[in-house]
């Protein structure tokens, strides 16, 4: 008898994405709904979609969905949470949205130990824009509004959002992943498990940071991308567990 | 709570709230209506409600978002610069259809302005604030009594119609206490079978949202939008007539000026001038009824209010400018006194006014 190894998560639609091409943003929306899959929460997870090139992502998902104004996710998942405290409540956001416009909403959800999980997408760009430079974007990088690349005397050093946000004694969980390859995809997947698994035990805010490639905006292939990521952001950006309770409390 | 109480505006609106099963309040401290958030403090966990106290406008009207996206009855309040903070997220709601409260204790503008009482967000409160083809109901309370009544009102009318509504006070009657009565919840209990809140079984996903990508279906969503505000234009037109019948001069004004007012057209009457008050309730939907009506039988009108002149204009538009509408204001939170109206009212009775 044949035994099914590989299919669809449930809390997947099966429609096409608008993505462009070498996207990751479809691997991750997968690997978040594969966990939502194996803890058995689909029919109690409530996502809050961003402004951004995910604010489309009520369409892909197959559970209720809230579409938040560009960098407010964390403050409507509140509105969500505080009402439903038993929900899986999550908030899906890039680096525009969140370290940029939203930088408050995220930093004093985190503060508050918000009982919720964010994805944070970093590309190093704002990508539905069209490649403008982002809190994100490398010195040196060039995009759409930094034509001679990201100047350090004007725009400042990128922001390390997972590092800032390990400082506050709220987060529970903060990890940075990337899915690049599959021993990444599987430790991305791992983090994500874990960042639902603490906001439905209580534990406080969760956050996992996945770095992703923009190949579109970044001027690359799929390849040169992923190449482009490890060589330049991996070293900016490491990866790792920046704050986990339950391993402190071991 | 069924006696009268005596209890600051502030107060009387957070007490109605509870009373009407409001259990979510998020806000931000600011002046003249940090009452209210401070009541909520002690209040809302004594009911088993949340209070939050957001890190800034924008996320407590955000908060409210998601609340009322996820299915609670939820409010906001705030003042002025503050209620500019949250326009974002009042034509968002708006957009999404989500119903909910939002408080609005003027003081002062442009600007960081002053804190003292004043009614210049008229144009923000009834023509938009946010962007977008959007209407929110907006309630103008004159008393301690009517903020806890509106209050009531409101959450059955943004449940009723999956509308934002606005309860738009001033700092005098926020911050003045009179004894009030706070009724039992005579609010409507209504499902929401649209909002977030875990599918539970149900076969599709329930998404809150605004955004409308191809250009058809937008202009649906706002044809749709329209046809809920034609129905509120039908329903909901509210207003109070003191001594119109057989008032030569009309004078409009809501709020506290309308208190004002009132003590005005006593002393006019006491002159033998005959005086009468419409005082608009709902000042969206402006309730035009009454100007069409009372533009046949009175020689002018005269606009009251705490700004350089804003209804002035929705009154100009109800009476089609059939006659005469005269103007009179304080800014910056100066209070105009009853003589000074009576000085207003004969001024223009006696013929020496120009329009």
């Amino acid at each position: 008898m044949a035994e099914v190894l590989f299919s669809r998560p449930k809390a997947l639609f099966d429609i096409p994405t608008h993505y462009c091409p070498g996207c990751h943003h479809g691997i991750i929306h997968r690997l978040v709904a594969e966990v939502i899959d194996e803890l058995g929460i689909q029919e109690k997870t409530i996502g809050v979609a961003p402004v951004g090139c995910a604010v489309l992502a009520y369409d892909y998902f197959n559970f209720d969905m809230l579409e938040a104004a560009h960098g407010r996710a964390p403050a409507v998942a509140t509105g969500v949470k505080r009402v439903h405290p038993d929900a899986a409540v999550f908030t899906y956001q890039g680096d525009g949205d969140l370290a940029a416009i939203g930088c408050a909403e995220i930093v004093h959800a985190a503060a508050r130990g918000e009982k919720i999980t964010t994805i944070f997408v970093n590309n190093a760009i704002y990508g539905m824009t069209g490649g403008q430079m982002a809190p994100t974007t490398l010195v040196g990088q060039v995009t759409s509004t930094s034509p001679y690349g990201r100047n350090l005397e004007t725009a400042g050093m990128p922001i390390r959002v997972s590092e800032m946000l390990a400082t506050l004694d709220g987060p529970a969980f903060i990890a940075r992943v990337a899915v690049n390859t599959p021993a990444n995809m599987n430790k991305a997947k791992a983090a994500i498990k874990k960042a639902f698994e603490l906001q439905l035990s209580g534990q406080g805010f969760c956050l996992v940071e996945v770095l992703s490639i923009c190949p579109t905006n970044w001027g690359k292939t799929p390849l040169e991308a992923v190449k482009w990521l490890e060589e330049n952001m991996v070293p900016h950006y490491p990866l790792g567990v920046y704050k986990d309770v339950q391993e402190a409390a071991k | 709570m069924s006696e009268k109480v005596l209890m600051k505006g502030n107060e009387a609106i957070a007490e109605a709230a509870v009373a009407a099963g409001c259990r979510h309040y998020f806000g931000y401290p600011i002046t003249p209506q940090t009452e209210i958030p401070e009541y909520m403090s002690k209040r809302m966990p004594q009911v088993g409600g949340v209070f939050l106290q957001a890190e800034s406008e924008v996320a407590a009207i955000n908060m409210v978002y998601g609340a009322a996206g996820a299915g609670a009855r939820v409010m906001t309040s705030s003042s002025s610069p503050g209620i500019s903070l949250k326009q974002e997220g009042i034509s968002y709601t708006a957009g999404a259809e989500l119903p909910c409260l939002i408080v609005n204790i003027m003081r002062g503008g442009p600007g960081l302005g002053g804190i003292q009482p004043a009614q210049s967000d008229y144009f923000q409160a009834t023509k938009g604030g946010g962007h977008g083809d959007y209407r929110n109901i907006v309630l103008a309370p004159n008393s301690v009594q009517e903020m806890a009544d509106l209050t009531m009102l409101g959450f059955s009318l943004a449940d009723q119609y999956r509308n934002p509504v606005m309860l738009l006070g001033d700092g005098v009657i926020g911050q003045m206490m009179e004894p009030v009565e706070i009724k039992e919840n005579n609010t409507r209990a209504v499902e929401k079978p649209w909002a977030a809140v875990g599918m539970h079984g149900r076969a599709k996903p329930n998404i809150i949202n605004s955004l409308y990508l191809k250009a058809n279906e937008l202009e649906d969503h706002n044809n749709r939008l329209q046809k809920k505000y034609a129905l509120m234009r039908g329903n909901e037109m509210r207003w109070e007539e003191i001594h119109t019948q057989d008032a030569e001069l009309i004078l409009v004004a809501y709020g506290i000026t309308a208190r004002i007012a009132q003590s005005a057209i006593d002393i006019a009457r006491e002159n033998g001038k005959k005086a009468g008050l419409l005082r608009p309730i709902s000042l969206w939907p402006f309730p035009e009824p009454p100007f069409v009506r009372l533009a046949k039988t009175a020689t002018a009108f005269l606009t009251l209010e705490l700004s350089a002149g804003q209804m002035i204009e929705d009154v100009r538009l109800a009476t089609r400018d059939a006659k005469p509408v005269y103007f009179y204001g304080r800014t910056g939170g100066m209070i105009m006194s009853p003589m000074e109206i009576y000085q207003e009212i004969t001024k223009i009775l006696d013929g020496k006014e120009g329009k």
